[in-house]
């Protein structure tokens, strides 16, 4: 087995104001399956190709956001070695019992310097994707909307930009895969735990702790066509796209979910592997950096998060 | 039934559906005034005060405004339905870019 530590991003839980308004977007809108609710209120989603009980947890609250970010690591060991890393790396960690999220067993939660809550676990009942794993399909039948393969990655702005880095590189064992680079100044990290484009990203931030999006994967551009097709049909509020990124070559669009946090669909980026030099933009050519056609910042798209 | 959305600070005006939100009614005509973001509450980029006039609000993100300020007219405006002519003072705004 080539990958150890981190192995994935496990799940991430957005604050949502109108749960029903929620529900319906994720998972009539983008085609999330409900795997099951909470006595708190809380609703698990996960898309069709994950094997685990969910990676979205949609929580019921008066503000927008991300309540955290969880990884998944591949064994037990590691989950405490990790802890013992973020403890040397001097910040407090804290254990989640196994269960406080259905499914999900005990969890191991710290704050990044760059003010956002991740959880690591070892442990979550797999339920199975839909096809089974004899003979099995190559889809299933019966998806709905946008049809995802699974959560993918966040991008997070914070402060202590250059700290968390080092946090996610030290600690957590990230790879840095891309970056953008003004001068010496590092403006956004991209960084991965796998031999994905990212797993999660950083973007230089006087903010500490917001969401800029929680991404989904697709199968193809047209995914992502017919994506903001359903945008225009169900009246999402559409931030940008369909375009690619020049950063991670993605295909992209992005929107807003009914509490103002957004997400996007995206299809085809790059991977890496341990030996993969790092990509630089500079922060000149910014534009295409981001929107690799138009070369144009969107306003709201750098600047507004959840 | 439309009514007139005034911004005093920039002088602009447009006329808004009583069933669409402040920021859907501007960004339909085109016009400009009140910064716009997520059009769902959760960003705050669209905070106004209303000055004057009536209006129905939906949820909105208590990061972006309390509940004091909601009492003195301070909203979203993505997330408020007019039901009278109102007039408006932008307090939102897109952040810088990316900040060094
Ligand atoms: S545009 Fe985001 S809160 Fe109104
Ligand atoms: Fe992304």
């Amino acid at each position: 087995m080539a990958m150890t530590g981190i192995l994935r991003p496990g799940h991430v839980q957005l604050r949502v104001l109108d749960m029903e308004e929620a529900i319906n977007h994720y998972c009539e809108n983008i085609g999330l399956i409900e795997t099951d609710r909470d006595d708190q209120g809380r609703v698990y989603l996960k898309c069709w190709d994950e094997q685990d009980k969910f990676s979205v947890v949609l929580e019921p609250s008066d503000r927008s956001g991300m309540d955290h970010m969880a990884f998944k690591v591949a064994t037990e060991q590691d989950l405490w070695r990790f802890e013992s890393n973020v403890k040397n790396f001097g910040i407090e960690t804290k254990r989640v019992p196994a269960g406080e999220l259905n499914g999900c067993g005990e969890r191991v939660r710290f704050v990044g310097p760059a003010g956002h809550t991740f959880d690591l676990f070892a442990e979550k009942e797999q339920v199975g994707n839909m096809v089974g794993t004899t003979n099995p399909a190559p889809w299933p039948r019966g998806l709905k909307g946008m049809e995802p393969i699974r959560f993918d990655h966040c991008l997070l702005y914070g402060n202590n930009f250059d700290e968390n880095l080092k946090f996610f590189t030290e600690a957590l064992e990230f790879q840095l895969t891309e970056q953008i680079m003004d001068g010496d100044v590092r403006l956004a990290a991209f960084l991965t735990c796998s031999t994905k484009a990212h797993d999660v990203a950083f973007i230089r931030h006087e903010e500490s702790g917001k969401l800029h999006h929680a991404s989904f994967l697709l199968g193809s551009w047209e995914g992502v066509l017919k994506a903001g097709d359903i945008i225009s049909m169900e009246d999402i509020p559409l931030e940008t796209g369909p375009t690619r990124h020049g950063l991670t070559r993605g295909q992209t669009i992005y929107f807003f979910d009914p509490s103002g946090n957004r997400n996007e669909v995206f299809a085809d980026d790059s991977y890496v592997y341990p030996d993969s030099p790092v990509l630089t933009w500079t922060a000149d050519n910014i534009g295409q950096a981001i929107f690799y056609h138009s070369r144009q910042l969107v306003d709201s798209f750098m600047g507004v998060t959840s | 039934m439309s009514v007139q959305i005034s911004i005093e600070d920039t002088g602009d005006v447009f006329p808004c559906a009583e069933t669409k939100h402040l920021l859907a009614g501007m960004i339909q005509l085109g016009k400009k005034g009140i910064p716009v973001g997520c059009r769902s509450g959760g960003c705050g980029v669209c905070k106004v005060k209303v000055l004057s006039g009536d209006y129905i609000s939906k949820k909105m993100s208590r990061d972006h405004v309390t509940e004091d300020e909601e009492r003195q007219g301070v909203v979203l405006a993505c997330r408020v339905f007019p039901q009278t002519d109102l007039k408006l003072s932008v307090i939102g705004h897109l952040q810088k870019a990316i900040m060094r």
